[in-house]
């Protein structure tokens, strides 16, 4: 497999010394431009200072910390209940995503494993989320790029996601579902029908995007062969995620790392793209959401029957040890590291969440492009801002 | 090596213009048969007009959480059970009459305040999943904005009449091995 | 209009129809425009409804806009050129009226009849790359001077393609007035068949793609609104206008939209005319004076079909780079306007 084409970068990377060149002979004056913290491409308060020579990036840095809410700290002063509250507000678009792998964490610590039932639908509201989560992205590609129909299908579609995670759990955004040892409650009665009936709207909704913006001459002028990150350097910079699958990295949690979860139980496909370009990120995108309305039509097939719930103490204590656990989950690799003494609370958690690392490429590569693929490489890398600053 | 999208046979511009007005066509004549020249907006479009049609939430939605007040005993489980501790309770001890007569009056603990604030709740459920005198229920629920954020506290008077809008339990899907609580 | 009136109307009372016309042919466009294609058909596009609560199918919507815009404070920036900043709305809409001039409207409705209609409407059209900018420059703020930059390129880039289009349609009708182009159009006959006249769109196909994609780069509407691109720059030049001179800004942005559609609709489309072998009109004088009233509808129906085109390609796609738009610009549009313009008039010679 071809990791990237390389002709093509040098050649990027010669016009941009070239006209670095140019502007050296032609001692142009520079202009520090402030993306953000509040502009409408950021969705976030993310905060871009840019140094201009035109229209061209010279020097980038991402200032992020605008939104951070102390997560960490917060942490060492709630229980366990209350902390899995507080992290599902951490990716806000992927909720339930980020409950799992704290979960999961502290049912190692207490050598507990959820029934299977709980794991199918833990598995089932996963990918659900990552679904919410970057169908949603791909309907943001289109305005940062400039066209405003895809957002609205976004919209309409990932409300049909949005009603079963709320039909099944209660909160549309914030599920609050997952419980160390299983799961708060069992699913409503037919809803595991009416999910199946949602996938396929889903599948139809990723048509429709690739025929209106992937498929699209301009969407491809705009994203092929901009903020192209090779094989190594995403590994230097610890992408995670569809942003290092997209450089050619076949590297899935999901598949690689064996959790008591239920996706080795079905039969789905982890792509990579060899270009690591905004196009192939995006394009990844597009394929794992219909990846994850793959997995969820099999899960719901064959959610086994039990209790949701395994035997744990009324009061949750859990004992004195460490963990580490991540998981895949819609913005990359998401991972808490468990600090228990044997309280009722963690003594400390480290959180390990994706779009910090993936943004911390940017100075690397917002160096020489211009102002309007500052936005398309900030919206193909995909970073949610609770994620950023937690 | 993955099949990547070739470049397609009709060019992506006209694709997307298709897209669009197949989009608008759905929108504006979702009927069938002969009535679908007639243009219906109102139901081809995904949206609802908000304060004239309302979308029901579903049984399980967290819209405001509902206070049976005779089953509360102000044990405080939920007060130090909230993530942001927007629950304030107090309460006194009362002499409640004998089960049976002659015997000895019983001690229960009567409820003077137990106020929610929801400018301050995060809608994580805890309280309700924690209390274990089922005192605290789930409405769906959700119009209950005000225009001063102090009207946001509720009492235990308003927590009381929201009890009326908690609906019955769902049934659970097929295989589920526990009656579901609430 | 003037032959309609000029028997009993005095000369003042001439000249307030005509502003008042000009004021209709300006407002009443950019009204229709935005209400049946921004607020309506995109949002049938994206599968909601749009405004439905002002009016009727909310249809007094955008009144409710123009209130609330007159009701905003009138801010500018502390360190803005204060006389330019103010000005530029102006002038961008004062563009719009000068185009609207020259476009015919049927017979005798027409403000004024040019005999370089054609030049005319061309050189009037790029004043409002002056206005965009002066609102740029003077608004002291960094996304409005990369907006009011990239305007400014783009539609000097886009001017040429837009010129050399038309140069097509001028060969072919052998003359720079709009009138005779539309009498030309109607009264003329493809290959000896004179049913539907001889509408330049048939014949000068590639000139009217080429006019197109330049109106929809002249009118910063996607994929051509860098100017504006509000994911990048804010909102670009108007990042600081508010109140009314926003309202302004908008109002000449749909208004434009719909004298371009005029004028496309004038120099491909036929015009205000029907066929003259339909009702055995032999010249501009033998026309039925019922023409002074059926030919601006007609126009308001053309104009609301080249609208739709232009908003459906605004709707449906991302918006190009920069460069790209450049490169279109200056290595395909000009070399295929070029190209256009050697076939016919070949061809104008051939035949």
């Amino acid at each position: 497999m071809t990791m990237i084409d390389e002709r093509r970068q040098l050649s990027y990377i010669a016009a941009q010394a070239a006209d670095a060149r140019v502007n050296v002979e032609l001692e142009t004056e520079g202009m520090t431009l402030n993306i953000g913290p509040q502009h409408p491409a950021t969705h976030g308060t993310l905060r871009i200072i840019a140094r201009l020579d035109g229209e061209q990036v010279v020097w980038a840095e991402p200032s992020a910390g605008y939104m951070h809410r102390g997560y960490e700290k917060l942490t060492e002063v709630r229980t366990f209940p209350q902390v899995t509250a507080l992290v599902n507000r951490i990716d806000w678009l992927g909720s339930f995503a980020n409950e799992v792998p704290f979960i999961l964490a502290a049912e190692q610590l207490m050598g507990i494993e959820a029934p299977p039932r709980a794991q199918h639908i833990r598995t089932i509201l996963f990918e659900l989320s990552r679904i919410a989560n970057v169908s949603l992205f791909l309907g943001d590609l289109g305005v940062q790029l400039g066209a405003i129909t895809p957002v609205f299908m976004a919209f309409r579609d990932r409300e049909y996601v949005l009603n079963l995670i709320e039909a099944a759990t209660g909160g549309r955004f914030h599920p609050n579902f997952d419980r160390i040892g299983g799961l708060k409650d069992d699913l409503p009665k037919g809803w595991l029908e009416d999910t199946k009936a949602s996938m396929h709207k889903l599948r139809t909704f990723c048509d429709e995007i690739e025929d209106l913006l992937f498929g699209n001459e301009i969407f491809q002028s705009r994203t092929r062969g901009v903020g192209i990150i090779p094989k190594e350097v995403a590994l230097q910079y610890g992408l995670s995620g569809a942003n290092l699958r997209a450089s050619g990295v076949d590297w899935d949690l999901r598949r690689d790392r064996s959790l008591p979860m239920a996706w080795d139980k079905v039969d789905w496909k982890v792509w990579t793209h060899p270009d690591g370009d905004c196009f192939a990120r995006c394009w990844i995108r597009l394929q794992e959401v219909r990846e994850a309305t793959k997995i969820v039509d099999q899960l719901c097939d064959t959610v086994p029957s039990g209790a949701v719930m395994a035997k744990v103490p009324r009061i949750i204590k859990v004992p004195e040890g460490e963990a580490w656990v991540s998981t895949e989950n819609p913005l990359g690799e998401m991972g808490y590291y468990v600090v228990s003494k044997g309280d009722t609370g963690p003594f400390r958690v480290k959180i390990r969440s994706a779009s910090f690392n993936n943004i911390s490429i940017t100075p690397w590569l917002l160096k020489g492009v211009l102002v309007p693929d500052i936005i398309t490489i900030l919206a193909s890398l995909y970073f949610i801002l609770g994620d950023i600053d937690r | 090596m993955p099949a990547f999208p070739q470049k397609p046979e009709v060019p992506g511009l006209i694709k997307g213009l298709g897209v669009t007005a197949r989009t608008a066509i759905r929108t504006l004549f979702p009927n069938r048969g002969i009535k679908s020249l007639i243009p219906a907006p109102s139901i081809g479009a995904n949206t609802v007009q908000y304060p004239h049609t309302k979308e029901a939430p579903p049984v399980r939605a967290r819209g405001v959480i509902a206070l049976r007040e005779d089953n509360c005993t102000a044990c405080m489980l939920c007060v130090r059970s909230c993530p942001d501790w927007c629950i304030y309770i107090e309460g006194h001890k009362d002499l409640a009459p004998p089960r049976r007569a002659g015997g000895k009056p019983r001690s229960v603990n009567k409820l003077d305040r137990f106020d929610i604030d929801y400018a301050l709740c995060m809608y994580c459920g805890i309280c309700v999943e924690v209390c274990p005198f089922d005192a605290l229920f789930w409405s769906p629920e959700f119009e209950y904005s005000e225009p001063h954020i102090a009207d946001l506290l509720h009492d235990k008077y308003k927590l009381g009449e929201w009890m009326e809008t908690v609906p019955e339990a769902p049934e659970l899907e097929v295989g589920a091995d526990k009656k579901g609580k609430k | 209009m003037s032959a309609v009136f000029a028997a009993d109307i005095p000369y003042w009372g001439q000249s307030l129809l005509r502003a008042l016309g000009g004021a209709v042919a300006v407002l009443l466009p950019a009204g229709t425009i935005v209400y049946v294609f921004l607020f309506k058909l995109m949002s049938f596009m994206q599968s909601r409804l749009g405004p439905m609560e002002a009016g009727p199918y909310g249809s007094m919507q955008l009144f409710a806009e123009v209130g609330k815009w007159l009701q905003k404070e009138d801010l500018y920036p502390d360190r803005a050129d204060r006389f330019l900043f103010k000005s530029a709305p102006l002038v961008v809409l004062l563009s719009t009226f000068m185009l609207v001039v020259a476009v015919p409207f049927g017979p005798d409705a027409i403000f004024t009849n040019f005999d370089n209609g054609v030049l005319y409407v061309l050189a009037v059209s790029s004043i409002s790359v002056l206005g965009i900018l002066m609102a740029g420059w003077a608004s002291a703020n960094k996304y409005s001077l990369l907006g009011g930059l990239r305007a400014a390129g783009q539609l000097i880039a886009y001017e040429l393609p837009m010129v050399l289009a038309v140069v097509g349609v001028v060969i072919q009708a052998g003359t720079m007035n709009m009138q005779t182009i539309v009498v030309k159009q109607n009264a003329g006959s493809i290959f000896g068949w004179d049913g539907i006249g001889n509408p330049y769109i048939l014949t000068q196909f590639v000139g009217f793609l080429v006019f197109m994609i330049a109106v929809q780069a002249e009118l910063t509407q996607a994929p051509f609104d860098m100017p504006i691109a509000e994911s990048e720059l804010v909102a670009g030049y108007m990042t600081e206008y508010s109140g009314f001179r926003f309202l302004i800004f908008f109002i000449a942005e749909f208004a434009t939209a719909g004298v371009f559609s005029l004028l496309a609709s004038t120099m491909f489309l036929g015009g205000w005319g029907l066929p003259w072998s339909w009702f055995n009109w032999g010249s501009l004088d033998e026309v039925h004076n019922v023409m002074n009233v059926v030919g601006p509808l007609i126009m308001v129906t053309k104009m609301m079909l080249v609208a739709f085109i232009i908003m459906w390609a605004r709707f449906s796609y991302p918006r190009f780079r920069e460069d790209q738009l450049q490169k279109f610009a200056w290595k395909f549009l000009i070399p295929v306007a070029l190209g256009n313009i050697a076939v016919t008039s070949i061809l104008k010679v051939a035949f």
